[in-house]
Parts: C-alpha cells; sequence; structure tokens
C-alpha cells in the first residue's frame, strides 16, 4: 500500500506533492503524519508550510532560497531516517449527532437507496471509530473514514449551495463535519452542535489529522 | 496598539475587504492563505507609503468604494486602475500622495485591471489572527470584523511618526505591470498533467479561454473547449493540498485557476501558474480572456528572481531618496 519510495510531484515552482501511497489507507496516513512531523524537526531553510492530505504532503517552499532539486533530495534523506520523530499524541473524541429529520434530511434517502432502516443506518455510522485523515475543505473541516461498506453512498447528483454548519454528512468510504455553512455535496444525515474551528484558540481546529472520532446519537431534549 | 481613526466608509462598493499578503502555516487546519490577489500590488502600494510589505491594505474590486478622511493621512493606491479620484480629480496611481482631513477617495470603475489596493501610511489597523490581518471570508474572521467593508465602518490606521515625509513617491514607471486581457499567463505542468490527454494537454495551451462570471475570490473559471482526461480517468480524485495559482480541472473539462480561498481540492491540476504572474491573477475581470503559455522550471524560478530583483531595487532606490532628504 505505502510506496517504496515517495512520488515527487511538483505543483508549480512554489510547491511540492509527495505522494505516499496510492490509496486511501491509514498506514499510508499514518506515513503522511511522520514524514510532514520529520520535516517539522528538520526545519530545513527555504521550506514555508506543510499542507498533509490522506496520501501525500504538500510541501510549499521558496524557490530562491531551495531549488527544486535540492528539496527533493533534503525530502529523500529525512524520509529515510526511521522513525526518527516518534508518533504525535492522537486525541480520541466522541461527538454526540442528532440524526435525522430537520438535522439530517438526507437521512430517509440514504436509507431507501441503501435499501436499509434508518436506525440501521445510524447503528453502522455510530459503531466505528474513524479516523481523521486530513483537516481541509473549509477551516476545521475533518475528512474521516472508512465508513462501512454496507453504508457507502455517492455524493448528491446536485450539491446544496448552503449546508449549515454541525452538519454531519457521509460520501463513498467518508464521513465530515461542515465546520461552517458552506455549500457542499455530501449526504447530510445529521447535525452535531460542537465546534470544530475558532480562530482565537490557541490550537484553532478541534480535531487534527491522526485523531480518532466516534459519532453517539442521540436524542432532542425536549424543554 | 491602538489604531488612529482615519476613513470613514461612505460606500463599500462591490467587494472590498482589508488584507495583508496572506495567513501561512494554517493550511493543515484547513486555513487558507486568504491575503490579497495581486502581492505585487500591496507590496509596492506599501512600500510606497513607508510601509513593511506586509502591512494590512484595503482590497476593492471593480467598482463603488468611497471612503471620506476624518483625519490627514498619506496613501497610494495600486493595482488595476479603477479610476481613483481624491474629490474631483483624477488620482494617480502608484504614487503615495497626502488626503487631507474631510477628502474623499472614490473608485468608478474599470480602465484597465479588477482590483484596487489602497495602502496608507501606518498600515490599516486589524488584529493578527493566526499570524495575518486578511480576511477569511468563508469562515468570517480576521480583517475588518471578518466580513468585507460596509457602509459607516470606521478604519483605523496604525499610528506612525511624520508621515508627511513619505508623500511623493512612485515606481519607476516602466514596472508598473499592464494589465490587459488576452491575458497571458506563464505556467509549468503538473502536477498531474500526465492525467490528460494529449489532445487535452494541446487544448489547455492552444485555447484563449473566455473568464466566466462566476468567477470570485474563491477561483477564476474559465469556459472554452473541454480539457480532456485520458480515458478511465474518474472524474476526481482523492482530496490534496492545493495552493493559489494551482489550475484544476473537474468533470466537465472546464479549467479553474485556483485562487487563496482553497487548502485542499479533490480535482486534477493540469498545470500551476509560475510565482511571477501569481499577481495578474488578482486583476482577471469576467468577460476576459486567458491563454496559458508552458515554461520550465528553470524559466518560472529565473521569472521569480528577477519580480524579486526588481522589488529589491525598488527599496533600495526609496532608501537612497529618503537618505538624501
Amino acid at each position: 500500500m505505502v510506496h517504496a519510495t515517495p512520488v515527487f510531484r511538483f505543483m508549480g515552482d512554489r510547491s511540492l506533492l509527495v505522494e505516499l501511497g496510492e490509496k486511501i489507507s491509514p498506514d499510508v496516513n499514518r506515513c503522511v503524519q511522520e514524514l510532514m512531523l520529520q520535516l517539522q524537526q528538520a526545519r530545513l531553510p527555504g521550506v514555508r508550510e506543510f499542507a498533509p492530505g490522506y496520501r501525500s504532503l504538500l510541501v510549499v517552499f521558496d524557490p530562491l532560497t531551495l531549488s527544486p532539486s535540492e528539496l527533493k533530495e533534503r525530502i529523500m534523506d529525512v524520509a529515510a531516517r526511521p522513525g526518527s520523530a516518534g508518533r504525535p499524541q492522537a486525541k480520541l473524541l466522541t461527538v454526540p449527532v442528532f440524526y435525522g429529520g430537520e438535522y439530517g434530511p438526507d437521512l430517509e434517502g440514504v436509507a431507501g437507496h441503501l435499501g436499509i432502516s434508518t436506525d440501521e443506518v445510524i447503528r453502522l455510522h455510530t459503531e466505528t471509530m474513524y479516523r481523521v485523515y486530513m483537516i481541509g475543505f473549509t477551516p476545521g473541516y475533518p475528512y474521516m473514514g472508512e465508513l462501512p461498506a454496507a453504508l457507502a453512498v455517492p455524493r448528491r447528483s446536485t450539491p446544496r449551495t448552503r449546508v449549515p454548519k454541525g452538519s454531519v454528512g457521509i460520501a463513498q468510504r467518508q464521513t465530515g463535519i461542515y465546520s461552517v455553512e458552506s455549500p457542499g455535496g455530501w449526504q447530510i444525515i445529521g447535525w452535531t452542535p460542537i465546534e470544530l474551528f475558532d480562530p482565537a484558540r490557541r490550537l484553532p481546529s478541534l480535531l487534527e489529522m491522526g485523531d480518532g472520532v466516534k459519532f453517539e446519537a442521540v436524542r432532542k431534549v425536549e424543554i | 496598539m491602538a489604531g488612529v481613526n482615519t476613513f470613514e466608509v461612505l460606500s463599500p462598493g462591490i467587494l472590498s475587504t482589508v488584507q495583508d499578503l496572506g495567513r501561512f502555516g494554517c493550511a493543515r487546519y484547513g486555513v487558507a492563505a486568504s491575503g490579497a490577489l495581486d502581492g505585487f500590488a500591496v507590496r509596492v502600494g506599501n512600500l510606497l507609503v513607508g510601509n513593511v510589505e506586509n502591512a494590512a491594505v484595503v482590497e476593492t474590486t471593480l467598482m463603488g468604494l468611497r471612503i471620506k478622511a476624518v483625519r490627514d493621512a498619506v496613501l497610494a493606491v495600486t493595482g488595476g486602475d479603477l479610476q481613483a479620484r481624491k474629490g474631483n480629480e483624477p488620482l494617480v496611481l502608484w504614487r503615495s500622495l497626502v488626503v487631507r482631513e474631510g477628502e474623499t477617495i472614490s473608485f468608478s470603475g474599470p480602465a484597465s485591471g479588477f482590483r484596487s489596493y489602497l495602502a496608507v501610511a501606518g498600515g490599516i489597523h486589524a488584529a493578527t489572527v493566526m499570524g495575518s490581518r486578511s480576511t477569511n471570508l468563508a469562515s468570517g474572521f480576521g480583517g475588518f470584523q471578518g466580513r468585507p467593508l460596509r457602509k459607516g465602518d470606521i478604519l483605523a490606521v496604525e499610528p506612525v511618526k511624520d508621515a508627511l515625509r513619505f508623500a511623493g513617491r512612485d515606481l519607476t514607471p516602466e514596472w508598473i505591470p499592464g494589465y490587459s486581457t488576452p491575458w497571458r499567463l506563464r505556467v509549468v505542468w503538473g502536477p498531474q498533467d500526465d492525467h490528460f490527454s494529449e489532445e487535452g494537454k494541446r487544448t489547455f495551451v492552444k485555447t484563449a479561454f473566455a473568464v466566466s462570471p462566476d468567477s470570485d475570490r474563491t477561483g477564476i473559471r474559465l469556459k472554452g473547449p473541454v480539457v480532456s482526461r485520458l480515458p478511465g480517468m474518474e472524474e476526481s480524485i482523492i482530496s490534496e493540498g492545493i495552493l493559489s495559482g494551482a489550475i484544476q480541472v473537474p468533470g466537465d473539462g472546464q479549467p479553474i485557476i485556483i485562487l487563496g480561498e482553497t487548502a485542499s481540492g479533490g480535482y486534477r491540476k493540469i498545470a500551476t501558474v509560475i510565482s511571477a504572474d501569481l499577481p495578474l491573477l488578482g486583476q482577471i475581470m469576467p468577460g476576459d480572456e486567458v491563454v496559458f503559455e508552458a515554461v520550465s522550471m528553470d524559466e518560472a524560478i529565473q521569472a521569480l528572481r528577477e519580480m524579486e530583483d526588481r522589488i529589491d531595487r525598488f527599496k533600495r532606490s526609496l532608501k537612497e531618496r529618503q537618505a538624501a532628504l
């Protein structure tokens, strides 16, 4: 699953995608995380920023300080050092979700598409501990997987122009939480009140790559 | 330090925001760079008024911004020519000037380019959020209260001593960028050019693409013949980090040049605009035409070096001028 040697793809003259595997897998994603930590510790002059993805690390650099070929060599050097960075502490988080109804307008449609009951959709969605593969799309938005195969549904054929903040969506083998109101094409099955992103916090994103998330169905309390 | 109230927004125009050169280091939290789309105009504008290159400025789009000075200030308007006026007089771009209390600055509409920048001595006062004063429009933070400017807003400026000494400076005329359609944008292939057919790549560099009206700060959407993928390639790829200038081609084969409001994406990128041409992206307007020209990595870096050399020389000339006064 993990590439024997990284595949390099330049994105313009100031960033380099380092691909560590072909498909989505926890192993590949752990390698991405490890490489990022190693490179952070290496503090290469001219390296400005890292944007980790499912299976790749985007390294942003200043080509006037570090040439593209030098950058590749340095990354190969760092990657060859055995696991020097250690494992970061992963958080495990339980996320309360109101499923269905006005909170999850696509729950019925998803159940219909899969030919199972809405309760079964909820059971399947809550039974797995998901890995946060990356934060992206909008600030604090966690891309998580892998959804049970029995819950794999396509994206909506027409994306919504406005998905409320806190909406819990699924698409193919992924699940995510909309961190701000935004357009979106995932099937919305529920809603959570947790704040995923706060620019005033020291760590603005509640979740980070490598964290674990489990959903828990809650019922609305009538007041 | 508190800012000094300096401008009142009489009309915000189409879209006016407070920006610096962008928010870097937070992509891992899904936070895009935001920032001024024409970084060259901002760097020069700030240098003209005696600021650091990264001071916050007002970015205004197309037309309609009107502001009134509520105290004397030194400012410079750079970037696109939106026919700025001071009172009733046309205002010279790429030059620092004094605006007196009660005078208005207005932008009536484009003669060339799409976005103008208003730099003021001291820099626009705004809280630094995650290392930047830029407005993140998607999440509503940074800049001026995390939102576009509105009528009645009061813009404060960081205090600066003896600002008048910065008035009357200008950019060497031959370094003023030309903004005109059809835009010629230099690109380097990749990161996923190998996912496109030879015909698709030929189409990409041979077409004058039309800029669609639904372009905005997230991306410049282009219309033209389909840029075709290799047979069997799915519409999307596994999501990965992305930067401004990357040109993604979604399922419909119509390219989108990504701007500064996106940190990740799930479409193939056929090519990426070179760093030296990124400032031009801020000046491309719906209805314009765009032609891509593929260059080598070495040519791209050489072009960037030339741009940085020009800015260094400009900085030195300002220093010499200041020393001579």
